[in-house]
């Protein structure tokens, strides 16, 4: 893939500087300064200080990965030159701002961001301390890659995990508080942040773990004292625990998590319309819009309801008319393919939308106001109202949606719209009825999104037409590719990554789209057949490193 | 009996006709082909049969039944199956899911019925499976069924294309240069293939071919065709001696000296 010889000084040069550049990047629009707030070890590391250098780290170890063959020294040396030519944007920066008042430009360079990139000293201390500590953090990435595996993997491990605690340090020390008491989350945690010493310890111990794991390969003894269960046992045991999940998460996360479930939902729908069948739909939101709007008509106690249905009542009314909705939007696109059908499509989400938000519909849907006064789901009288009863309603909703994808997709069916995105023509010279086929996908997609919004609206108790722009489509469509398109558990993971991660990341929402579109880029240049990728996708992509 | 009858079959693309009121008669269990220079029309000739194409003039009759007006599923469902001269498998499917997929018109039992896993669905997939797997050794590619068809060679690729017609349960099967892009020896091995599939399996062959030598040997009756129109018809040797024929491939003058 990457011709090693061609990898020169000249090179590791560019590399340097590109990683600077993007370090300067993120300090000059305010994002380090922000992430900053976030601290992982109290009084050592905040989320600031990761972001500054995971550029480097990045870089760092990649080209040593290039260069692996060419001895310790010179890869060791790569490093350094990197993180060092990584500071120069850096100091450049800072230099300017200490001598020139820039911040009238660029209003991020504050004095904040100089703290932090100065190391809280003056500026020749902070300056030397910026480039040698660049230097060594890329020397040390790069001496990653001269380690061997059975040091290398510990040592990942750990930094990973003791990280991602870290980050998460507030909601963990949240949810520990409730169970063990504050005495027990004062000794881990320090002002929403890991205690240095118990940080210390965590990496100790999760390094201790993998190299515990590693020995146990090597005898080719590994426990997995799950392995021999009975599936079904194991299958029960997976449902106690999503059952139990609510107790445990508390009120914050469950409510995160059934945003993630809705999107579950959709993302499973359209799975089967683009996945499967291979139908790009760019309107999708249309169907969670319909299913939305039929449960806040037909439940609504408002002025604009007039049968006051239950939950339970409207979600069968809902779901059909998502469903119909799906086979009318089927009807006249049955002949298009590829970018027409997408644009077609895109067109028909925002038809729907507007019609919401038309004057002429208003005595019927409200118009920009609305419809309010949804009632919660209700089950023999008791209200479900905090987000640990809807968990339930989602999960069995997601549930059902998973179950059906899964035997469609094993089925004839599932041939059929395979055999359709693969090739249409020939798909209907081997029998198969198209205009049945595609309606299906588009009927089922529907559906799942119409439950997705019936139950969308009974848990906000109002919908507004804003809440249906484009992006959800949008949203749904990058979640299933970043899981991997036609991959069921590539949905569930695609959705906590792209729903779930923002939403405990929420100070961050500002810059929530950039890191949208950096995960993107990222995510379709190393692993374009997504983070869990269908069996056969995975095959095909990589088919040219099966052969060699 | 007669499996496929053509009728004046006229077929054009705007001011070309492409295939131009085109008459001919398959019997039963025969070795048919169909020949003819590069752009004679021959592969829109078979859209028309397979309904791909709809034509503009004349009639085709399958088994005594009009095939006027039918889409290619239907026409398909009634037992006619085709291959592509560029071979169109679904490559992002394994071996075995490319001939379940031609096996798609044979299933009774209902889409929605895979939900609630019956008996009589599982024996029906169980089933499919096998006939899949049995024509998967019949065409030569025992154990290759979970391969991926893209990552087939290219001979391969020819069979399973057939394995998936033969799927269908065809009692016409229409070959588009089954030889095409193959060396000699493998050019042999179609041949005693093809003949094969007549023989064993009584199938009524409808062929294009392009290797004179390949028709020659397994045909038992050409159809010669140029600009659209059929210019000759009859037994191998019949078409080697006919004048037409020869000023067609060969251009005009050859035929004379």
């Amino acid at each position: 893939m990457i011709d090693n010889k061609t990898y020169s000084l000249k090179d590791i040069i560019k590399t340097g500087l590109l990683s600077g550049l993007i370090a300067l990047s993120l300090s000059v629009i305010g994002f380090i300064t922000l992430l900053n707030k976030r601290e992982l070890v109290a009084g050592i590391l905040s989320l600031g200080h990761v972001f500054l250098f995971s550029p480097l780290i990045a870089f760092a170890y990649l080209s040593a990965v290039r260069i692996k063959d060419e001895g310790k020294y010179k890869i060791l040396g790569s490093g350094f030159l990197i993180g060092i030519l990584t500071s120069i944007p850096l100091l450049i920066l800072a230099l300017i701002e200490h001598f020139y008042d820039i911040r009238q430009f660029l209003v991020n360079v504050s004095p904040d961001l100089m703290e932090i990139l100065l190391f809280n000293q003056g500026i020749v201390a902070g300056s030397i301390i910026l480039m040698l500590g660049m230097g060594l953090v890329g020397l040390l990435a790069a001496g990653l890659q001269t380690l061997p595996e059975n040091i290398r993997g510990p040592i990942t491990y750990a930094l990973t995990w003791t990280l991602l605690i870290g980050t998460f340090s507030e909601i963990l020390s949240g949810r520990l508080r409730s169970f063990f008491g504050p005495q027990f989350v004062k000794i881990i945690f320090v002002r929403k942040a890991l205690n240095p010493l118990v940080a210390g310890i965590l990496l100790l111990f999760f390094a201790g773990l993998e190299i515990n794991t590693q020995k146990r390969k090597k005898r080719d003894d590994v426990k997995r004292p799950w392995k021999n269960l009975d599936p079904r046992i194991k299958n029960g045991l997976g449902m106690l625990l999503l059952l139990l999940l609510p107790l445990v998460l508390g009120t914050y996360l469950t409510e995160v998590v059934n945003n993630v479930g809705l999107y579950v939902l959709m993302g499973l729908g359209l799975n089967i319309v683009v996945g499967f069948a291979g139908l790009l739909d760019l309107g999708y939101v249309a169907f969670f819009a319909i299913g939305a709007y039929v449960m806040g008509i037909l439940t609504t106690q408002g002025h604009l309801g007039f049968v006051s249905m239950s939950f339970w009542t409207a979600l069968p009314f809902s779901v059909g008319a998502a469903t119909l909705a799906g086979i009318m939007l089927g009807i006249p696109v049955l002949r298009m393919r590829g970018d027409y059908l997408a644009i077609v499509t895109l067109g028909f989400g925002e038809i729907i939308r507007i019609l919401a938000l038309s004057d002429m519909l208003k005595n019927q849907f409200g118009g920009a106001q609305g419809i309010l006064q949804i009632p919660k789901p209700n089950i023999a009288g008791f209200d479900l109202v905090k987000p640990e009863f809807l968990f339930y309603v989602i999960l069995l909703g997601v549930l059902l949606a998973l179950f059906v994808s899964w035997r469609l997709r094993d089925s004839r069916l599932g041939r059929q719209w395979m055999a359709m995105r693969e090739d249409e023509d020939v798909a209907e010279a081997m029998g198969i009825n198209l205009v049945s086929t595609k309606l299906l996908a588009f009927a089922t997609g529907a559906a799942f999104s119409g439950l997705a919004g019936a139950i969308f609206a009974s848990k906000l108790t109002s919908i507004f037409p804003h809440s249906f722009n484009l992006i959800v489509s949008i949203n749904v469509l990058c979640l299933i590719i970043v899981g991997g398109l036609g991959s069921l558990p590539g949905v569930v993971v695609g959705a906590l990554i792209l729903v779930g991660l923002p939403e405990l990341l929420r100070e961050f929402a500002e810059y929530r789209m950039l890191m949208y579109g950096a995960l993107l880029i990222v995510m379709m240049l190393l692993m374009p057949e997504g983070f869990i990728p269908s069996e056969v996708s995975k095959r095909e992509l990589h088919a040219h490193e099966i052969q060699d | 009996m007669l499996v496929l009858s053509t009728n004046d079959v006229t077929k054009s693309f705007g001011g070309l006709t492409a295939v131009n009121q085109f008459s001919f008669d398959v019997p039963e269990g025969k070795i048919y082909s169909v020949i003819g220079p590069n752009g004679a029309g021959k592969t829109t000739f078979f859209n028309c049969i397979t309904g791909f194409y709809e034509f503009d003039g004349g009639k085709i009759e399958f088994m005594g039944e009009m095939l006027n007006g039918k889409s290619t599923d239907q026409i398909t469902r009634l037992g006619v199956s085709r291959t592509y001269q560029n071979i169109r498998l679904f490559s992002n499917m394994t071996a075995v899911e490319n001939i379940l997929v031609g096996h798609h018109p044979h299933f009774k039992t209902y889409w929605f019925e895979a939900l609630i896993p019956t008996k009589r669905i599982l024996q029906e997939e169980a089933e499919a499976l096998e006939e899949a797997l049995h024509l998967l050794n019949f065409v030569g590619l025992k154990g290759l069924g979970d391969q991926l068809a893209c990552n087939l060679p290219y001979g391969a690729q020819r069979r399973l294309e057939i394995a998936r017609a033969l799927a269908n349960r065809p009692k016409l099967l229409l070959l588009d240069e089954p030889t095409a892009g193959m060396n000699p020896n493998e050019t042999v091995e179609m041949i005693e293939f093809i003949q094969r599939l007549r023989d064993e399996l009584g199938i009524t062959i409808l062929l294009i071919e392009h290797d004179m030598k390949v028709v020659m040997s397994i045909s038992e009756n050409i159809g010669v065709m140029d600009f659209g129109t059929k210019i000759a018809e009859g037994t191998p040797k019949e078409i080697q001696r006919n004048p037409q024929v020869i000023e067609a491939y060969l251009g005009r003058g050859a035929a004379d000296g």
